[in-house]
């Protein structure tokens, strides 16, 4: 992992290369968190334990369109109990030797063949990205090469929200709609390479997934979450979801998040 | 034969949509809870039977007769595609119609027996094949815990070889998804929303609490009709 020594810098697009499964490699910017890179910074032992982060603002911020209840529940309860239980499970075993969140999400993934911690894998990383996917005072339009890329992929911004919200919406059961970028090395099918990316391979989707599935473990680059687990909206707007999925997008969402992640998604061409 | 009796069809007027349009579509409908909304507290709340009999299952019924109407003019135009990407709404709907209307019927208030354990044949039946009553009861309780998502814990009768199973569905799928020989006893749903606005996270205390409203009267009706 040569990667890791210059991780330690200030370098703000570095790739990491995962482990992964033999030998695939998993591109991760570098502002996500590389569990392992924390560790090999402290110079300390490889705990593999990994932290609850709080939410990037008070429990009450997103008051009144996401309750103060709403977030001590769900970040304090749910969110909480997937990064205790995963911590248990990993312990001792091959994805508790120190690899980074995102790697032991692909790992547990198993190409579909799900292991046991997957479910705590997925849904620990999945709230993390929905916290940092919000901000007080959010909402709005994005602007810039996003909003840009947006047109280009959706047509308008607002063909874009009629998509996304519809993908929220019928999810059937438990699930999350994304934002994604598509800039793989992957024909569309499961594990097939495409040999001749392209300029036209990359683009904005969006797409949904059940329970604790997310894009990562189709190699995409997710840029926008919403949890539609019922737990997500239950306290504040009962069975009306699509009353939710509007205030999320109307008030919560956060642009800036969003733009950081395409660049990062961006930075290195393939 | 089949070519032939085509032929005759289209001979007589009547091409394809014979024996749809003749017959007309039947909707389903929303039932009665056999009970007030408040009648099942302190195990489960008024205003999550309200919520749940009134929006979700309202929801799923709705959503049903929809679909289905869809259903009925895609087969009446021969438009394949639009049947088979029907059969997503129609699985989840119609399960969800489905499972909601026996999930009704497997609940009553204690005054009127919730809670009651089951005597007579399956209540034998019961110790035959899980110990104890407790053993059943820890087995559902613990599988509904562990389920992922959302979906259902069935206690289920396999009407081919009169064995009781338990199992779990996902989702609104009913337990016939599973085989189609298994007659759904109880079912307790643990999609969030049958719980969640009084358990909150705890699952586990709803489904204690959810036995003392269980209807085993309901439950041992069905087993001795399929084991008379």
């Amino acid at each position: 992992m040569a990667s890791a020594a210059a991780a330690a810098s200030s370098a703000p697009t570095i790739w990491l290369t995962g482990q992964g499964l033999g030998g695939r490699s998993t591109r991760l910017p570098f502002h996500w968190r590389n569990k392992k890179m924390e560790q090999r910074k402290t110079g300390g032992r490889i705990s593999a334990k990994f932290d609850l982060k709080p939410p990037p603002y008070p429990l009450n911020a997103l008051e009144p369109h996401m309750s103060k209840d709403t977030l001590e529940f769900h970040w304090g309860k749910h969110h909480r109990a997937y990064v205790d239980n995963l911590n248990k499970q990993i312990v001792g075993t091959e994805l508790g030797d120190g690899k980074s969140l995102e790697d032991v999400v692909i790992a547990s993934y198993n190409k579909g063949d799900l292991l046991p911690a997957f479910n705590n894998a997925a849904q620990a990383w999945n709230h993390d990205f929905f916290w940092e996917s919000m901000k007080p005072g959010g909402g709005g339009k994005p602007s810039g090469e996003l909003l840009g890329l947006i047109e280009r992929d959706f047509g308008s911004f607002e063909k874009f929200l009629e998509e996304f919200k519809a993908a929220a919406a019928t999810q059937f059961g438990s699930g999350w709609a994304w934002l994604v970028y598509k800039a793989n090395n992957r024909a569309d099918v499961a594990n097939a390479v495409n040999p001749l990316p392209s300029e036209k391979d990359k683009s904005l989707l969006v797409v949904k997934t059940p329970n604790a599935v997310n894009p990562l473990v189709w190699d995409y680059s997710p840029l926008l979450t919403i949890d539609v687990w019922e737990h997500a909206y239950y306290l504040d707007f009962q069975n009306r979801r699509p009353d939710y999925i509007s205030v999320f997008m109307d008030k919560l969402v956060s642009w800036e998040s969003v733009s950081k992640r395409l660049e990062s998604a961006k930075a290195p061409a393939t | 034969m089949a070519l032939r009796s085509l032929a005759i069809r289209k001979a007589i007027g009547l091409g394809k949509s014979v024996g749809l349009g003749l017959r007309g579509l039947q909707t389903v409908t929303l039932p009665d809870l056999p009970y007030d909304y408040s009648a099942l507290e302190p195990a489960i709340s008024g205003e999550i039977m309200q919520l749940h009999h009134q929006k979700h299952h309202q929801a799923y019924v709705t959503n049903y007769n929809k679909a289905v109407e869809q259903l009925f003019q895609a087969l009446n135009k021969v438009d394949t595609s639009t049947v088979v990407q029907l059969q997503g709404a129609i699985k989840f709907n119609g399960g969800g119609h489905v499972n909601h209307s026996i999930f009704w019927k497997n609940l009553a208030p204690v005054h009127e027996g919730g809670g009651e354990p089951p005597h007579s044949s399956l209540g034998w039946a019961i110790d035959t094949h899980f110990g104890s009553l407790e053993a059943l009861i820890q087995k559902m309780s613990a599988e509904g815990a562990a389920l992922q998502g959302s979906g259902w814990v069935w206690l289920g009768l396999d009407t081919e070889f009169k064995r009781l199973v338990v199992e779990t569905t996902a989702n609104q799928d009913p337990l016939v998804t599973k085989a189609p020989t298994l007659v759904p006893l109880l079912g307790i749903d643990v999609w969030e929303h049958a719980y969640y606005l009084q358990y909150k996270n705890v699952k586990p205390d709803y489904l204690k609490n959810i036995w003392n409203v269980m209807n085993w009267k309901y439950a041992s009706d069905v087993y001795q009709k399929e084991c008379p």
